[in-house]
């Protein structure tokens, strides 16, 4: 470890499976806010869900099989961190718990889980960080996802950072911890229902009058934004990260192909 | 009650297309959520009762059989009778020897989640017997000849409108849609009823173990006059409802009417203790209380106990967005929303039910506003488990986890898979910038465009990016 090194947070990014394949945007922004924040980054390879499609399915083993490969993949770090409160929830309540009746790995789920950590949390509750110095122009309403808000206590922290965002306003919407209808597969499963359920989102979105819809899981901001282009909404959704680290400049969620890199 | 949770897909699509019912339910919902927010913003301790109840209740459950049994002895010594009923068929039949015994034409009913669940009214009606609901809700539903769709407002589906409708129907004209005319319609309807009645049959929100008491809460009155009228008081319960005090029902009923309809306290709260004795003034001769099992003690002996600990109050319907999207009726049973998604498949199997376990998107917002803290999204993912071990998981979707566990767990092929995933994407949308149609996607493009990606995957960028460097 060299002297400058010293004392710098060595964090393992946790690549969410979607975010890799539909908005690698995100996975830089995190990168940047991270390093900017003096954290030692590293992206492990060995990563590629953390489970949760097979938890909700009620396929316990194959989650404990993901859960496994997270656990091998992030425990030599000082932190796990990710930009989704979904997959964050998962990594620090699920785990625990699908390790019931292994206590080696009980042991080494839990060690993850209190190191692992949601984005915004990390950059306002560890490391203490109020401003990451981006501007964003826009009036921008907030959408609380269930797993952050529920499962890890999201709802300040998100909105501290973005108070710092020069140019931009924050107008809360009616009903922000109200479920998009996204939920996993249950969109996809019970479409119509979801449907339903993101309509009533996009009702309370438009009402505040708000340019940019913002939240800090691309599930939840897929499904709204995939509803607005199909209904020819016009409304720029970017996950928060893309806003605070001065990345939220290309085509919003939905509306086009980002250049790559 | 017949079981219909097997159209839970067709009954929810339909429930969706309808504007009266959405109708109804936008304005409960907001009257609901509303109204028990101001009365939790209102009561400092309100957590700390939260999780006290639910201590307590896991206290109760744990000694279930003792609380019980003292329960038992408190009401034989009050002048009372217990019937202990296994399951459905048993409590049917318990309370049918009752009304042939005394010889009944008439029964008034208070509004009881539990003769629902035991299908009673039906057996009663099929045994030549009058019934008559005396809850306002119950009344308008039995009207109709609906079932409830709520567990405390059963008519919580139908507009003002259609009420007014059914009261014109059944108590002639002319046609009234004011509120408090309808309330009055409905009273003057059932006021002559409750002397006639032989039997009366309520519910037991909490039963006293020491004082062998059932206690009632309405904001009618009807369940006080349907048991204090009628020569006959049946009680019916599931076996769940004993508390140990007088005391103990007090901590309940703090939570429960906040958390229920957003009152401090419900407007008449009755507490019943056998028959008449010799120096009151009325009361029925004869006090039966109907304790259903009904599966419940398979529950206490698993891993979905804390399901127990439900006082019934509705809250987690109230604030469930699918609940708030379809209404009860799609459930297809009893209890619907997320304390029914949990007690239907429990009750009535795994397979007949399946769709309501999943039909949820996990999103934790019933069990934030649990009183007794139940924490029903663990217990719903917990019958999907069940549902997957006993192979009642389709084979399609097992067949999709299957490969997806086979690719998730080497990262290698998954994140080859992942490129030619972007890639391919990418190309269909190239021209448009959104996919409207992907194969193999239907249930997401069915209404909503899908992104297009990047072509390439953020770790392929990531690690080409740093190798440069």
């Amino acid at each position: 470890m060299t002297d400058s090194s010293r004392g710098r947070p060595r964090v393992g990014l946790f690549v969410t499976c979607l975010m890799n394949l539909f908005r690698p945007n995100i996975g830089f922004a995190t990168a940047k806010l991270l390093e900017e924040a003096g954290c030692r980054l590293v992206v492990p390879q060995g990563q590629t869900c953390c489970g949760q499609p097979g938890y909700n399915a009620g396929d316990e083993d194959s989650a404990r099989a993901l859960a496994q490969q997270v656990i091998l993949a992030f425990e030599e770090f000082d932190y796990l961190v990710g930009p989704s409160g979904s997959c964050l929830a998962s990594i620090r309540h699920d785990y625990p718990l699908l390790f019931a009746a292994a206590p080696a790995w009980r042991a080494r789920a839990e060690a993850l889980a209190a190191k692992s950590w949601e984005l915004t949390s990390f950059l306002v509750d560890v490391l203490g960080i109020s401003q990451t110095g981006a501007r964003f122009d826009g009036v921008v309403t907030y959408h609380d996802s269930c797993s952050g808000l529920r499962g890890l206590g999201i709802k300040g922290q998100p909105r501290q950072l973005l108070a710092g965002i020069e140019g931009l306003t924050l107008r809360e919407m009616a009903e922000t911890e109200v479920c998009c209808g996204f939920g996993g597969t249950f969109c996809v499963k019970y479409p119509e229902i979801s449907l339903k359920l993101v309509d009533d989102k996009i009702q309370n979105v438009l009402a505040t009058g708000a340019d940019t819809l913002l939240g800090g899981d691309l599930g939840c901001l897929m499904q709204v934004a995939g509803r607005l282009r199909r209904r020819d909404l016009p409304m720029r959704v970017y996950h928060v990260a893309e806003v605070l680290a001065g990345l939220a400049t290309g085509p919003s969620i939905g509306e086009g192909p980002l250049a790559s890199g | 009650m017949d079981l219909h949770s097997h159209e839970f897909q067709s009954r929810a699509r339909t429930a969706l297309h309808d504007t009266s019912l959405q109708q109804a339910l936008d304005q409960a919902r907001d009257g609901f959520v509303a109204k028990r927010a101001a009365q939790v913003a209102e009561l400092s301790e309100f957590e700390a009762l939260r999780e006290a109840a639910a201590q307590l209740k896991d206290h109760i459950l744990e000694h279930l059989d003792d609380y019980l049994e003292r329960y038992e002895t408190a009401v034989n010594a009050a002048g009372g009778h217990v019937h202990w009923a296994r399951d459905d068929a048993e409590a049917r039949r318990i309370i049918l020897d009752i009304c042939a015994r005394v010889d009944a034409r008439t029964v008034t009913k208070g509004k009881s989640m539990v003769s629902e669940e035991i299908g009673l009214n039906e057996a009663l009606i099929e045994a030549g017997l009058k019934v008559v609901e005396t809850d306002l809700g119950e009344y308008i539903i039995q009207l109709a000849g609906e079932a409830p769709s709520h567990i405390i407002a059963p008519a919580v589906h139908k507009t003002r409108e259609q009420v007014a409708d059914l009261f014109e129907a059944a108590h002639g004209g002319p046609r009234r849609t004011e509120i408090s005319d309808l309330v009055d319609a409905a009273r003057q309807a059932l006021r002559g009823r409750y002397f006639e009645a032989d039997v009366g049959i309520t519910g037991g929100n909490f039963l006293i173990a020491e004082t062998g008491s059932s206690l009632i809460v309405t904001n009618e009155g009807n369940g006080d006059l349907t048991q204090t009228l009628a020569r006959v008081h049946i009680v019916t319960a599931g076996i769940e409802r004993v508390v140990p005090t007088l005391h103990d029902a007090t901590l309940f009923l703090r939570l429960l009417a906040r958390s229920a309809t957003g009152q401090e306290t419900e407007t008449y709260t009755t507490v019943s203790t056998g028959p008449r004795r010799l120096d009151d003034l009325d009361g029925p001769e004869e006090y039966h209380v109907v304790l259903v099992d009904n599966g419940r003690s398979r529950m206490l002996a698993g891993p979905f106990r804390a399901m127990l600990r439900c006082i019934r109050c509705g809250a987690c319907m109230n604030h469930c967005p699918v609940y708030g999207a379809i209404g009860g009726h799609a459930y297809g049973w009893v209890y619907p929303g997320p304390m029914g998604s949990v007690l239907t498949p429990l009750i009535k199997g795994l397979d007949l039910a399946y769709d309501l376990p999943n039909a949820c998107t996990l999103n934790g917002r019933c069990a934030s506003v649990c009183p007794v803290k139940i924490p029903l999204p663990d217990l719903l993912r917990q019958l999907r488990h069940a549902q997957f071990t006993q192979a009642i998981t389709p084979r399609r979707q097992r067949g999709a986890l299957a490969a997806w566990r086979v690719v998730a767990t080497r990262p290698w092929l998954y994140h080859a898979l992942e490129r030619v995933v972007a890639r391919i994407l990418a190309r269909l949308g190239a021209r448009t910038g959104r996919l409207r149609r992907v194969p193999g996607a239907h249930g997401w493009t069915l209404g909503r465009d899908l992104p297009t990606p990047a072509a390439r995957t953020f770790l392929e960028c990531w690690h080409h990016e740093r190798e440069k460097s």
